[in-house]
């Protein structure tokens, strides 16, 4: 086994975006030892991911306040399980470290929807964000034609900055309709910060065509993407293309704060009003408890960070900044809600579950998640079902099961710390969850 | 012009600007990360770690994720994992 490193703290951060930068901040200007852990190799999360070194005029601020509050920043991390109350297991690169806490907050942030289509598992067929993610990463797209397919408001993020690094952006195809776009487009107005964004991304992408009522149907090639067929209006139209990135808007990441025993209702982590989760002196904020976006993110992540560090009265006085900040979130779930016909994309032999290679076909005769995996080994791959349990999910409205560790996969030698973990629990304490 | 790092990809050298993940590297070498389990190609999807399309062999360690992993010089990368 390898060696262990053991580190404790008063508050321990788990995710590095926007919610979690807040947090660790504020429990960290408090007067608490706070560490913030991330399995990325950069803390900002998805959002501000290559951000954080200070071209993001957003990120600077945290990150400058982060550095000055002695916040213990370990990236490259990977939790996997709590063998007990207050202990959480990790895994490097190279090694396993135990990660020791008094209060705990969950910023594990979202992850994107992805549906199955006809020919979605081909080479450069991405996710929105995902694509947007492996630019971010180095790979070069000037000059290449991409088509941006899916729904929410980080299609046109995507969209944005892809063009700005010399991306010709063929087509958004946006699934939701004019008049849901316009609903949502009065709740944006009566946010100033939200509409001057929404103008400067509207002027960024002047001259791209976006078209609701939109979505892919299939995409062609043989092994690497050509060409994507897409539904517009009723009509089909085939566009040749570089890359499809296409995502259908955010799903939580919700598989930490379920193995910690928190309560999870609709499929979002229940806080209460000081973000508390069912679990005492275990806090979430962002995107697990509902997609709101930034700002929401960053004031959920305020509010945690400061009860986390016994700090109720200062809290309180961005109770109003939230209550604003969720309104959007509201608006965000009417407007981009999918529409039922995205659950006839796939033909019978479309893969759904890419891990194990299950096609629709041999999903559709099962009646729950857990009969599908039994028999077809759906979900049972190296993902643990985060791509294809939110598709299934909307495809035959299955419910997902609980969690069960390790909630990633790990090396054999850091299972086996598992066991050495437990084996070190006290008589009196609890080992289960 | 930006710094360069050499890996080595299924035994050709590949060069990529510094800073790059190893799937840039891969994407870049046109080749695919992994055969699926039906001995599909694939490329990386999610770009943030969770799909493991990505999953690679790099400097001997099986399932690693290339979509999180900055290249460094002379890493040795196998695309050959189901």
């Amino acid at each position: 086994m390898s060696s262990r490193d053991q580190l404790r703290y008063d508050v321990l951060v788990v995710g590095g975006g926007p919610a979690g930068l807040a947090a660790a901040v504020r429990a960290a200007e408090s007067g608490m030892r706070v560490a913030i852990a991330d399995d990325n190799f950069k803390l900002g999360g998805q959002i501000w991911r290559a951000a954080v070194d200070g071209e993001n005029a957003e990120a600077a601020p945290w990150v400058k306040r982060l550095q000055r509050a002695n916040v213990t920043v370990l990236c490259g991390l990977r939790i996997f399980d709590q063998p007990y109350n207050g202990l959480l297991l990790a895994e490097s690169l190279d090694d396993v470290c135990e990660l020791r806490y008094e209060k705990l907050v969950v910023t594990t942030g979202a992850r994107e929807r992805f549906l199955p289509f006809p020919g979605w598992t081909l080479a450069n067929v991405f996710g929105a964000g995902g694509l947007q993610a492996m630019v971010k990463s180095g790979l070069p797209i000037h000059g290449k034609r991409v088509v941006v397919a899916g729904t929410g408001p980080l299609l046109l993020a995507v969209a944005a900055y892809l063009r700005r690094h010399g991306a010709e952006i063929l087509l958004i195809c946006e699934q939701a309709s004019a008049s849901a776009l316009a609903r949502f487009a009065v709740t944006l107005m009566q946010q100033p910060e939200k509409l001057t964004q929404a103008l400067q991304l509207r002027k960024e992408l002047a001259g791209v065509a976006l078209s609701t009522s939109t979505w892919p149907l299939a995409a062609h090639g043989n092994h690497v993407l050509e060409s994507v067929t897409i539904s517009k209006r009723e009509r089909s139209q085939t566009l040749g293309c570089d890359y499809l990135a296409c995502g259908f808007h955010l799903v939580p990441n919700t598989e930490l704060a379920a193995l910690l025993g928190c309560k999870i209702d609709g499929g979002f982590v229940q806080v209460d009003e000081h973000q508390q989760t069912s679990v005492p002196g275990v806090f979430s904020s962002g995107e697990p408890t509902g997609i709101g976006g930034v700002e929401l993110s960053l004031v959920e992540g305020e509010i945690a960070g400061l009860m986390a560090a016994g700090k109720s009265d200062v809290a309180r006085r961005l109770f109003s900044k939230r209550a604003r900040a969720r309104r959007l979130a509201k608006a965000l779930e009417r407007a981009f809600r999918l529409r039922p016909e995205l659950t006839t994309l796939p033909s019978g032999d479309t893969l759904v579950c890419r891990c194990e290679d299950v096609p629709f076909s041999r999903l559709r005769t099962y009646g729950s998640w857990r009969a599908a995996k039994l028999q077809t080994r759906c979900g049972m791959g190296a993902c643990q079902g985060r791509v294809c349990g939110p598709a299934t999910e909307f495809l035959f409205n299955w419910k997902p099961e609980s969690v069960r560790p390790p909630i990633s996969p790990v090396r054999l030698a850091s299972l086996a710390t598992i066991v050495g973990a437990s084996e070190s629990v006290h008589s009196g304490l609890s080992g289960g969850h | 012009m930006p710094r360069v790092v050499s890996v080595v990809i299924n035994g050709s050298v590949v060069e990529v600007a510094e800073g790059a993940t190893v799937a840039v590297a891969v994407s870049l070498a046109q080749q695919s990360c992994r055969t699926s389990v039906t001995g599909e190609p694939r490329g990386p999807l999610c770009g943030m770690g969770i799909c493991f399309e990505c999953r690679m062999t790099i400097n001997g360690k099986p399932y690693s994720r290339s979509c999180q992993i900055v290249c460094e010089p002379g890493m040795d990368v196998r695309t050959d994992e189901q």
